[in-house]
C-alpha cells in the first residue's frame, strides 16, 4: 500500500472534510458514550438540545464561542507560517490581567467610547510581548517555539496568580484570590438584553473577516503563507523571513491577548486563575478543525462551544462525564488530521 | 546561610530528588528514544497522564503494582501506536499529530477515571509501592537514606537509563534506531526498515512515558487527580535537548533538574512569607527554557528529525 499524491482537490471535497471528521469523532464518542451506559442518540439530542435549545442556552453558546473563534484564530495564523503557538493559553491570561490592573488603575474613570477601545488594545500588546522571547529564542537559537511557548503558559498563570494573591487583590473579595474588578465603564455592552452574550462575539467575527482579507489580499498574508510553506524557497523569492515570522507571531500573540481582554471585560470582569477553561488549548483543535482558514473558525468554534455547553447538559441529566466534550473535541482533531490528508494523497496498491 | 547548608545537608533532601527525577528520567528516555528515530512525540503530556490515570485505576481494582506499571506501559504503546500511524504511515506533521494526541490522551484518561471512579470527596486511595532498602548500601550513614532507600521504580528507571545508553551505542538494534533518525534512505539502503524502526521506537518510547506517569499515582502518590502530570512531559521534551540525545546525559539532566526542584521546595519553607510562593513554582518552567537556550546550540539534533520517510519521495 503506497499512497499517491492527488492532482485536484474538488471544492465540495475540502469543504466536506470538517464535516467528515466531525461525524468520525462523533461516532467514536458515542462508543464511549454507549459504554458509559447511556442511550447514544438520546445523549446527542440532550447536548444539541442543551446547547441550542432555549434563547439561554443559546447566547451561553455563542458566548463560550467568542473566545474560541480568537483563540482559534491566534493559532490559525500561527500554524500556517508553521510558528507554533502553543501559547495562547498564557497569552489569554496575560491579556486579562494587563486590562484588569489597567482598568482598575490607569484609566479608571475614563468614558467607556474611549476606554474600552484602548483597553482591547493593551490586552493584544500584552499578549503580542510574550511571543517575543520564543520568538528570539527560535531565531536566534533555533529553539522549538513549542515547548518554550508551552512552559510559558505555566509561568504566566502562576505569574497571574502572584499578581491577584498579591498586588492586584480585591481586599472586598472576602480572602479569595481574584483581581480587582474593572472600571464599570470598561464592562462590554450586551448584544442581547437578559443574557450574558456581548459584543465580543461582534468584534470575535469581524476580526475574523479582517484576518481572511489580510491573508487572501495582501502581500503580508502571501508571505506568511510562503514562509510556512517553504522557507528556504520564501526567502529565495525575496521574502524577509524574520520580519515575517515576528509580524505573524505579533499578530498571533495579539489576538490572544484580546480573547482574554474580551473574555474579562465581556463576562466576568475581574481576573481569577479560572478564566479560562482552556480556551488556549481548545483554539488550536478549533484552528485545525477550520483547517487554518479564519472564516472556517468561527463555524469550528460554534461547533466547539456547542460540544462544551451541550455536554455539560447532557452529563447532568445523564450521568456522563463532562469530559466526554474535551473527548470528541481532541477526537475531531485527530479525525480532522486524518480527513485532510485523504484529500491531499489518494491509496494505491 | 545556616538555613540553605542544612537543606543541603539533609538526607532527606538528596532522597526527594531521585524521587522526583524518577518521571522525568522515564519520560525523557521515552521521548529520546522516539526522537533518535526521527519522530518527536509532543504527545507526552497526555501519554504520562494516561498512564497516571490507566495504572491506578488497574491497582484500584485489584491488580499488584507491578501489573499497574505493566499497564500503565500498554495504555502508553497504545497512544504511541497512534502517533506512530499519523506520523510515519501517514507522514503528517509532528507537531499537530503529537497535540492532538496530548489533547486526546489526557481527556480521555479523565473520562475513564470519571467513569471508573464516581465522584467522592476524598479521593480514593491505593497502597503505593514503598521504599526499598538495598541491604548493606542502606546502612551506610548520609548516603544509605538519601539514595538507597528509594521505591523500585526509581532504582528501575535509574537502570534503564543505563540500559538505553547501552542499547544505542552499543548494539546492532541501537544502530539501526540512530541511522533512521539521521538518515532514513541510508539506512533503508542498509536493509533496515524505517518505518519498522521508527514505530517501534515511538511505541516503546511512548510505553516509558507511560510508566513514567504511572510513578506518580503509583509511588509519588497513592491517587489521581487531573492535571497531577502540570507540565512534567514538556518539561522530559526540553530535557532531551539539554541531555543531546544522549541517554547518560538524559539522567544527569532529571537529577539536577529535580536537585532544583527539591530545592526550590525546601526553600519555600524557609521563606515563606517573603518570596510569594509562585516564585518558587515557576523556577522549574523557567530552568527548562533556560536550559533549553543554552543548550540548543551545541546540542546535535538527529538530522532526520520530524522528516516525514516516505518509501521513492525524496
Amino acid at each position: 500500500m503506497r499512497f499517491e499524491r492527488r492532482e485536484h482537490r474538488s471544492p465540495a471535497l475540502v469543504i466536506a472534510t470538517p464535516l467528515i471528521a466531525i461525524a468520525a469523532a462523533m461516532a467514536i464518542a458515542g462508543v464511549l458514550i454507549a459504554l458509559a451506559g447511556a442511550p447514544v442518540f438520546t445523549a446527542y439530542g440532550k447536548i444539541l438540545t442543551s446547547a441550542f435549545g432555549s434563547r439561554l442556552s443559546a447566547t451561553e453558546t455563542l458566548m463560550r464561542a467568542t473566545p474560541l473563534i480568537l483563540t482559534g484564530l491566534a493559532a490559525a495564523v500561527a500554524f500556517r507560517a508553521r510558528l507554533w503557538n502553543i501559547g495562547a493559553e498564557g497569552q489569554f491570561y496575560i491579556g486579562a490581567i494587563a486590562v484588569a490592573a489597567a482598568s482598575a488603575h490607569l484609566l479608571s474613570g475614563l468614558t467607556p467610547i474611549l476606554q474600552i477601545p484602548l483597553l482591547l488594545a493593551i490586552g493584544a500588546v500584552a499578549g503580542m510581548v510574550m511571543l517575543l522571547l520564543p520568538l528570539w529564542l527560535r531565531l536566534r537559537f533555533s529553539v522549538d517555539e513549542v515547548v518554550t511557548t508551552l512552559l510559558l503558559n505555566f509561568v504566566i498563570i502562576l505569574f497571574v496568580s502572584m499578581l491577584i494573591d498579591g498586588v492586584l487583590k480585591d481586599p472586598t473579595a472576602f480572602g479569595w484570590p481574584q483581581s480587582e474588578a474593572v472600571d464599570k465603564a470598561a464592562r462590554l455592552p450586551k448584544l442581547i438584553d437578559r443574557s450574558r452574550l456581548h459584543i465580543g462575539l461582534a468584534i470575535a467575527v469581524v476580526v475574523a473577516l479582517v484576518v481572511h482579507f489580510v491573508q487572501t489580499r495582501t502581500v503580508f498574508g502571501v508571505q506568511s503563507r510562503a514562509a510556512g510553506l517553504n522557507p528556504a524557497g520564501a526567502v529565495f523569492a525575496g521574502v524577509p523571513l524574520g520580519r515575517t515570522l515576528v509580524l505573524v507571531a505579533m499578530i498571533s500573540g495579539g489576538l490572544a491577548g484580546l480573547a482574554g481582554a474580551i473574555e474579562v471585560l465581556g463576562v466576568k470582569g475581574y481576573v481569577t486563575t479560572d478564566l479560562s477553561p482552556g480556551y488556549g488549548y481548545s483554539g488550536i483543535v478549533v484552528a485545525m478543525l477550520a483547517n487554518l482558514n479564519p472564516v472556517g473558525v468561527v463555524f469550528a468554534a460554534l461547533f466547539t462551544a456547542m460540544m462544551f455547553v451541550g455536554a455539560d447538559g447532557m452529563s447532568r441529566s445523564m450521568g456522563i462525564p463532562t469530559y466526554i466534550a474535551d473527548v470528541t473535541v481532541a477526537l475531531s482533531l485527530l479525525s480532522m488530521l486524518v480527513a485532510v490528508f485523504f484529500t491531499q494523497y489518494r491509496i494505491r496498491r | 546561610m545556616n538555613a540553605l547548608i542544612d537543606i543541603l545537608a539533609s538526607a532527606g533532601l538528596w532522597a526527594a530528588v531521585l524521587r522526583i527525577a524518577t518521571p522525568l528520567i522515564l519520560g525523557t528516555l521515552g521521548a529520546l528514544l522516539s526522537e533518535r528515530a526521527g519522530v518527536l512525540n509532543l504527545g507526552i503530556e497526555g501519554i504520562m497522564t494516561f498512564g497516571a490515570m490507566i495504572g491506578w485505576v488497574a491497582v484500584y481494582n485489584g491488580a499488584d503494582l507491578w501489573t499497574g506499571l505493566l499497564v500503565a506501559a500498554l495504555g502508553g504503546a497504545v497512544f504511541g501506536a497512534l502517533h506512530a500511524v499519523l506520523t510515519v504511515t501517514l507522514g503528517l506533521s509532528q507537531h499537530v499529530s503529537g497535540l492532538g494526541v496530548t489533547l486526546f490522551a489526557s481527556s480521555f484518561a479523565y473520562y475513564v477515571f470519571r467513569l471508573m471512579v464516581p465522584v467522592a470527596g476524598t479521593p480514593p486511595t491505593i497502597e503505593p509501592f514503598q521504599p526499598i532498602a538495598i541491604p548493606g548500601l542502606s546502612d551506610l550513614p548520609f548516603f544509605g537514606p538519601a539514595f538507597f532507600t528509594q521505591t523500585a521504580p526509581t532504582y528501575l528507571a535509574i537502570l534503564l537509563a543505563v540500559a538505553l545508553a547501552y542499547l544505542l551505542s552499543r548494539t546492532p538494534l541501537g544502530l539501526a534506531v540512530r541511522m533512521t533518525g539521521e538518515n532514513p534512505h541510508a539506512a533503508e539502503a542498509q536493509g533496515i526498515n524505517p518505518m519498522a524502526v521508527r514505530y517501534g521506537a515511538v511505541i516503546a518510547g511512548s510505553a516509558l512515558m507511560g510508566v513514567g506517569g504511572a510513578f506518580l499515582t503509583l509511588s509519588a502518590f497513592n491517587s489521581f487527580f487531573p492535571t497531577m502530570v502540570q507540565g512534567r512531559g514538556w518539561i522530559c521534551i526540553a530535557l532531551v535537548v539539554f541531555a543531546s540525545w544522549r541517554p547518560e546525559r538524559a539522567l544527569f539532566g532529571a537529577l539536577l533538574f529535580a536537585f532544583f526542584d527539591a530545592f526550590q521546595l525546601r526553600l519555600q519553607t524557609v521563606l515563606s512569607g517573603v518570596v510569594p510562593y509562585q516564585l518558587f513554582l515557576m523556577i522549574p518552567y523557567i530552568l527548562s527554557i533556560v536550559a533549553l537556550a543554552v543548550m540548543a546550540r551545541r546540542a546535535r539534533v538527529p538530522q532526520a528529525l520530524m522528516q516525514p520517510y516516505r518509501r521513492g519521495e525524496r
